[in-house]
C-alpha cells in the first residue's frame, strides 16, 4: 500500500452510473465563437439603429437603398444547400454532398456580388461613401462586417468544395463540415438581422 | 484496493533536460502543451506587472509632494494610460488565463485543451498586442520623429482620440494592441469553455466539478460578451481615425456618449472577467486550509452565476456624472446594489467554511485572510459609489481610484499571490519559503493599506484624478506623501516574492505530488506534471476526488 502513490490509486474501474459522453468540442468551440461574433455584430446594429435619422447631410436611406430581394433569397436558400451537404455526407453520399457544396458556393457568391453591385451603384451614382455621413458610416461598416463574414465562409466553403471534388472528404469528416454549416447558418442569420435593420426599419 | 492496477507512467520530459538551450527555447516557441502555454501567460504577465508597476512608482514619486517637477504633464498622461491598459490587458487578463491554462485541464482530468494549437496562437497574438503598445514609444510620431506613448486616458474616451486631437499614431498602437489583445482574450476563452464542456474525465459531472473550473466557465462565458463590443468598438475607433467614417465624431452628428456605453459595456464586466478567477483561487484554497469541504457548493456555483449576468447590467454607473435621466439613474443604481446580494453569498459561503475548521495559517491561507477582509471593504466603498448623488459627488475623484485599486490590488492580486504560493509546489516541485512568503505578505499588506486607505482621503476632500500635480495647502499633501511611501512598500514586498521564487526553484524542499493533502485532482500527478498529465484517465465519482481515495471507508460520494 504505501509505497503506491496517489496517482496510481485512482479507481479507474470505478462504477460510472451513465455512458460518459460530451459533446463534440467543434459544435461548442463554434458556439462560443458565434456569441462573441453576435456581440460585435449587436454593437454594430446599436450603432445603426441610434445614428438611424442623425445624419446632418444626405443622402438618406429612403433615397438610394432598394431592397436587396434577389440576393437575399440566394443568400438564405444556401444555408438550405449545406445542410443538405451534411446531411448527404452523413449517409456517406459523396455525390450528393459535393453538388450542395457546389451550390452554397455558387449562392453565396451570387449574393457578394449583388452586395459589390449595390456597393458600385452607391459610391459611383448616389457618391454615398463611409465619409460622406452618419448613414454612409453605419451602412458601409454594419453591411461591410457581415459581407467580410460571407468572405471567410466562402473561402471556407470553397476550400472544402476542393477537397471534395479530389475526393478527400470522407463520411468521417460529417461532423467536422457540421461545424462550417454552424457557421455558414450564423452568417445568413445575422442577415437578416441586418435586412431587416438596414432595408425595413431604418428605411 | 487490490483491484486498483499501479499506473507505470514513461515520463518523457524528464530526459529534456541537458539538452542544447536552442533545442529548449524551440521546443518553448512551438508548444502546443498548456502547462507551458500557462506558464508563458503567467510569466508575461509578470514582466508587465512590473513594467506597469514601474509606471506607477514614476506616478507617486510626480505626486508625492505639491507643485513637483520631476515629470511633465504630457509624460504623466502617458503613465497613467500606459499605467491602466497595461495592468488590465497585459497583465490581469494574461495571467488569469495563464493560471486558468495551467490548472482547469489538471483539475478536470483532461490531457490537454481542446484546441492546443488556438491556444498556443491566442497567446502568441496577446504577446504580439503587449509589445505593439509598447512599440509605441519608438513608434509613435511615425518614422520621422522619436515616439510618443497613447495618452487618451485607458477608456480613451471620444472625441480625444479622433485625428485632431491626437495626431501621430501613437491611439493607434493603443487601439490595435487593445483590439489584438481582445482576439486573444476570445480565442482562449472559446478554449477554457470547450475545454470544461467536452474534455472532462469520467465521473465528473458538471455538479462534481471542481469550483475554479466552473468560475472560469462564468468568466469565459462573460469574456464572450464583453470583450466582443470593445473589440467591435476599436474597429468603429479605427474607421473613423483612417476612413474618416463619422461614429464618435461630434462634429457629424456622432456622439460621444456612445463611445461611454460601448466602452464601459466591455469595462463593468471586465472587473468579473478579473475578479472571477481571484473567487476561484479562494475557492480551492481556503477549504484545503480549513481541512473541510467548501460550504454551499451549490450557492457558490449559482451565485458565480448570477454575478456574471447581473454584471452586464450595471456598466452606466461609469456613467452617472454624464446625465442619464431619473430612469437609467434609477434602474443602474439598483442593478448594481443587486449585485453584492450574490458577492455577499459568497463571503458569507467562505467565512462559513473556516468556521470551525482546523485552520492552517500558511502563507497561501494568510493571503486569503488578507484577501477577504479587503474585497469586502472594496465591495463597501462600492456600494457606496454606486449611489448616483454620492457618485456625483466623487465620480472622477481619487475615492474612486481608491475603490478599484482595493478590487484590484486588496482582492485579486492578494488572491493570486496565494495562488502563487499554493501552486507554486505542483508547477516546480519545490516548496517556496515560508519565512520569505510572510514577510512577503506583511510588507505588502502594510504598503497596501499605506497607499490605498490614505488614498480615499484626498478624494474626498475635492482631488481629481489624472492631475499631474496640484497646489500646496489643500490638505492632500501629507496623504499624498504616505500614498508615495505605501508603494515603496508594496515594491519592495513584490522584490520579496520574485527573489522567493526565483531562490525556491533551486533551493526549495522537495514538494511531493501532494504537500498540502488537497482533494482536487492536479494533486494526484508528479510535480511537475508529465507532458500528457494522466498516464491513465482518471475516474471520479465526487466533488473531492483524493479524499475518496484517502479515505475509502467514508467517501465523499455517500454524503453528495
Amino acid at each position: 500500500m504505501t509505497t503506491i502513490t496517489t496517482a496510481s490509486r485512482i479507481p479507474i474501474d470505478g462504477p460510472v452510473e451513465t455512458p460518459w459522453k460530451l459533446p463534440y468540442r467543434g459544435n461548442i468551440g463554434m458556439a462560443c465563437l458565434i456569441i462573441a461574433e453576435s456581440a460585435i455584430f449587436i454593437i454594430f446594429v446599436v450603432a445603426y439603429i441610434y445614428y438611424i435619422g442623425k445624419s446632418l447631410s444626405g443622402p438618406t436611406p429612403a433615397q438610394v437603398l432598394e431592397l436587396p430581394i434577389f440576393g437575399t433569397i440566394c443568400l438564405l436558400s444556401s444555408s438550405i444547400f449545406v445542410h443538405f451537404a451534411v446531411s448527404s455526407l452523413r449517409k456517406d453520399n459523396l455525390r450528393g454532398c459535393t453538388l450542395n457544396l457546389a451550390a452554397t458556393v455558387l449562392l453565396g457568391t451570387i449574393f457578394l456580388a449583388t452586395t459589390a453591385q449595390e456597393w458600385y451603384h452607391l459610391i459611383h451614382d448616389e457618391g454615398l461613401t463611409i465619409k460622406t455621413n452618419l448613414f454612409g458610416t453605419t451602412y458601409y461598416s454594419l453591411v461591410g462586417l457581415h459581407a467580410t463574414h460571407v468572405v471567410v465562409g466562402l473561402i471556407m466553403l470553397s476550400l472544402t468544395l476542393g477537397l471534395s471534388l479530389t475526393g478527400h472528404v470522407k463520411e468521417e469528416h460529417s461532423e467536422k463540415l457540421e461545424v462550417l454549416s454552424l457557421y455558414w447558418h450564423f452568417v445568413d442569420a445575422v442577415w437578416v438581422v441586418v435586412f431587416l435593420v438596414v432595408y425595413v426599419i431604418g428605411r | 484496493m487490490t483491484t486498483t492496477p499501479v499506473l507505470e507512467a514513461i515520463d518523457e520530459t524528464l530526459e529534456t533536460q541537458g539538452r542544447p538551450p536552442l533545442n529548449v527555447i524551440y521546443e518553448w516557441l512551438t508548444t502546443v502543451d498548456h502547462k507551458k502555454i500557462g506558464l508563458m501567460y503567467i510569466v508575461y504577465a509578470l514582466i508587465f506587472l512590473v513594467v506597469g508597476g514601474f509606471e506607477a512608482i514614476l506616478m507617486r514619486i510626480q505626486l508625492a509632494i505639491p507643485n513637483n517637477h520631476f515629470v511633465s504633464p504630457q509624460v504623466f498622461n502617458q503613465l497613467f494610460t500606459m499605467h491602466g491598459t497595461t495592468m488590465v490587458f497585459f497583465m490581469g487578463m494574461p495571467i488569469l488565463f495563464g493560471v486558468g491554462n495551467y490548472l482547469v485541464p489538471l483539475m478536470i482530468g483532461a490531457r490537454d485543451m481542446a484546441f492546443p494549437r488556438l491556444n498556443a496562437f491566442s497567446f502568441w497574438i496577446s504577446a504580439f498586442a503587449g509589445m505593439l503598445l509598447y512599440f509605441s514609444y519608438i513608434g509613435g510620431s511615425g518614422l520621422y520623429a522619436a515616439g510618443s506613448a497613447p495618452d487618451v486616458g485607458w477608456f480613451a474616451y471620444a472625441p480625444l482620440t479622433s485625428k485632431v486631437f491626437s495626431p501621430g499614431h501613437s491611439t493607434d498602437y493603443w487601439t490595435l494592441a487593445v483590439f489584438l489583445s481582445g482576439v486573444g482574450s476570445i480565442g482562449t476563452a472559446l478554449n477554457i469553455v470547450t475545454t470544461i464542456l467536452c474534455m472532462r474525465c469520467k465521473g465528473m459531472k458538471m455538479s462534481r466539478m471542481p469550483l475554479l473550473p466552473w468560475l472560469y466557465l462564468v468568466m469565459a462565458g462573460l469574456v464572450f460578451v464583453a470583450v466582443s463590443p470593445l473589440t467591435a468598438a476599436q474597429i468603429m475607433l479605427t474607421l473613423d481615425r483612417y476612413l474618416g467614417a463619422h461614429f464618435f465624431d461630434t462634429q457629424a452628428g456622432g456622439s460621444a456618449i456612445l463611445w461611454m456605453h460601448f466602452f464601459w459595456i466591455f469595462g463593468h464586466p471586465e472587473v468579473y472577467v478579473l475578479v472571477l478567477p481571484a473567487f476561484a483561487f479562494a475557492n480551492e484554497i481556503i477549504p484545503v486550509f480549513s481541512r473541510k469541504a467548501m460550504f454551499g457548493y451549490p450557492a457558490m456555483v449559482a451565485a458565480s452565476v448570477s454575478i456574471g449576468f447581473i454584471s452586464l447590467s450595471v456598466w452606466a454607473h461609469h456613467m452617472f456624472t454624464a446625465g442619464l435621466g431619473p430612469a437609467g439613474n434609477t434602474f443602474f443604481v439598483f442593478a448594481t446594489m443587486v449585485i453584492s446580494v450574490p458577492t455577499g453569498i459568497k463571503i458569507f459561503n467562505w467565512l462559513a467554511t473556516i468556521w470551525g475548521g482546523k485552520i492552517i495559517f500558511a502563507v497561501p491561507m494568510i493571503f486569503m485572510i488578507g484577501f477577504l477582509f479587503q474585497f469586502l471593504i472594496a465591495g463597501l466603498t462600492g456600494i457606496m459609489l454606486s449611489a448616483a448623488p454620492f457618485n456625483w459627488q466623487l465620480s472622477a475623484s481619487y475615492f474612486v481610484v481608491a475603490h478599484f485599486h482595493y478590487v484590484l490590488v486588496g482582492a485579486i492580486v492578494f488572491s493570486l499571490f496565494g495562488a502563487f504560493y499554493y501552486w507554486y509546489p505542483k508547477v516546480t516541485g519545490r516548496m517556496m519559503s515560508e519565512t520569505l512568503g510572510k514577510w512577503h505578505f506583511w510588507l505588502f499588506l502594510i504598503g497596501f493599506h499605506l497607499t490605498f486607505d490614505f488614498m480615499h482621503v484626498p478624494g474626498i476632500l475635492g482631488m481629481p484624478r489624472r492631475i499631474y500635480t496640484y497646489e500646496a495647502g489643500r490638505g492632500w499633501d501629507t496623504l499624498n506623501f504616505i500614498v508615495g511611501v505605501g508603494a515603496i512598500f508594496q515594491a519592495a514586498g513584490t522584490l520579496v516574492l520574485v527573489y522567493n521564487m526565483i531562490h525556491s526553484y533551486y533551493k526549495g524542499k522537495e514538494a511531493g505530488h501532494d504537500p498540502w493533502d488537497a482533494w482536487t485532482l492536479e494533486w494526484s500527478v508528479p510535480s511537475p506534471p508529465p507532458s500528457y498529465n494522466f498516464a491513465i484517465e482518471p475516474t471520479v465519482s465526487s466533488r473531492r476526488p483524493l479524499w475518496d481515495i484517502k479515505h475509502p471507508e467514508d467517501p465523499d460520494a455517500d454524503y453528495e
